[in-house]
């Protein structure tokens, strides 16, 4: 359970970096979130995770990806991490999970724009067409160096950047380049 | 860049996987009762053939999962995929390269 007194001493990474908006991708760090670790070999009838591996579950302020076929990464408002904690375990009562908090270890970015595929894929691998990374799709993958998740909550080029605090500074750093080279092809 | 078809997610780039070496070399059952010679082949010795070879891989930047691949080490190209606890469809007695 997230305690009041370690959140308030909590300093998150990449707090100060401004958001770096280029003509055809834009890179921005997203406030602090709750996060939790979800293993569980059986979610079958709950709506929220039983869905394919790759995919996400979300809703305006929630989400849910399947990583593998016994982990998902579960995301929420600093402030519904309780709720979210709650929710899971009502969901899976009667079932065996692990539900560990990583809020304070993940940092989350955001790339967008036009180009924002085309800058990914400066230091990701995957293929990010339409087709292969719809509208919905969540993955652990690689971004250079640094092992990320990669998430993409709706049809517009938009992107979600979940990586671990100590990665984060590479990881932006990495993705402003990319943006920036994109942006001026 | 290769992609490998992972079982769980389907196909992915190369760099997201790594290798573990040989696949279905089973522990002894009584450790105590081979000798020597026998658990150090055990441990140690691995088939390294040319052509068709099964290994174990794990999908380390996805799914986290470790399964089997029939791989040709002459070609590089990945024969087939499966989850661990099943056995390949190709036979590996014919292995060619
Ligand atoms: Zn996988």
């Amino acid at each position: 359970m997230l305690e009041a007194r370690n959140l308030a001493r909590r300093v998150a990474p990449l707090v100060a970096e401004a958001p770096v908006v280029l003509e055809r991708a834009s890179v921005h760090t997203l406030p602090a979130h709750a996060r939790f670790s979800l293993r569980a070999r059986d979610v079958s009838g709950v709506e929220t995770l039983d869905h394919p591996i790759g995919r996400t579950w979300l809703s305006e302020k929630r989400f849910a990806a399947r990583l593998g076929p016994d982990e998902w990464l579960l995301g929420a408002p600093e402030s519904d991490g309780d709720l979210l904690q709650q929710g899971i375990e009502r969901a899976l009562s009667s079932r065996f999970f692990s539900l560990v908090d990583i809020s304070h270890r993940n940092v989350a970015i955001e790339i967008s724009g036009p180009a924002a595929a085309e800058a990914l894929n400066a230091g990701c691998p995957l293929d990010l067409s339409e087709a292969a990374f719809p509208n919905g799709s969540a993955t652990r993958t690689l971004l250079g160096k640094a092992e990320i998740v990669l998430a993409r909550p709706s049809a517009a080029p938009v992107y979600r950047v979940e990586c671990w605090r100590s990665f984060a500074t590479y990881a932006h750093g990495f993705l402003i380049e990319a943006a920036s080279s994109a942006s001026f092809r | 860049m290769l992609l490998i078809d992972c079982p769980f997610c389907g196909k992915r780039p190369e760099v997201e996987f790594r290798c573990g070496g040989e696949a279905h070399i089973a522990r002894p059952a009584n450790p105590f009762a081979v000798d020597d010679q026998a658990w150090g082949e055990h441990l140690f010795v691995r088939k390294n053939p040319r052509g068709l070879h099964a290994e174990r891989w794990i999908h380390a930047h996805g799914c986290g999962r470790w399964f089997n691949a029939i791989r040709d080490t002459y070609t590089d190209r990945f024969v087939e995929t499966y989850k661990a606890g099943e056995r390949p469809s190709v036979d590996l007695s014919e292995a060619r390269a």
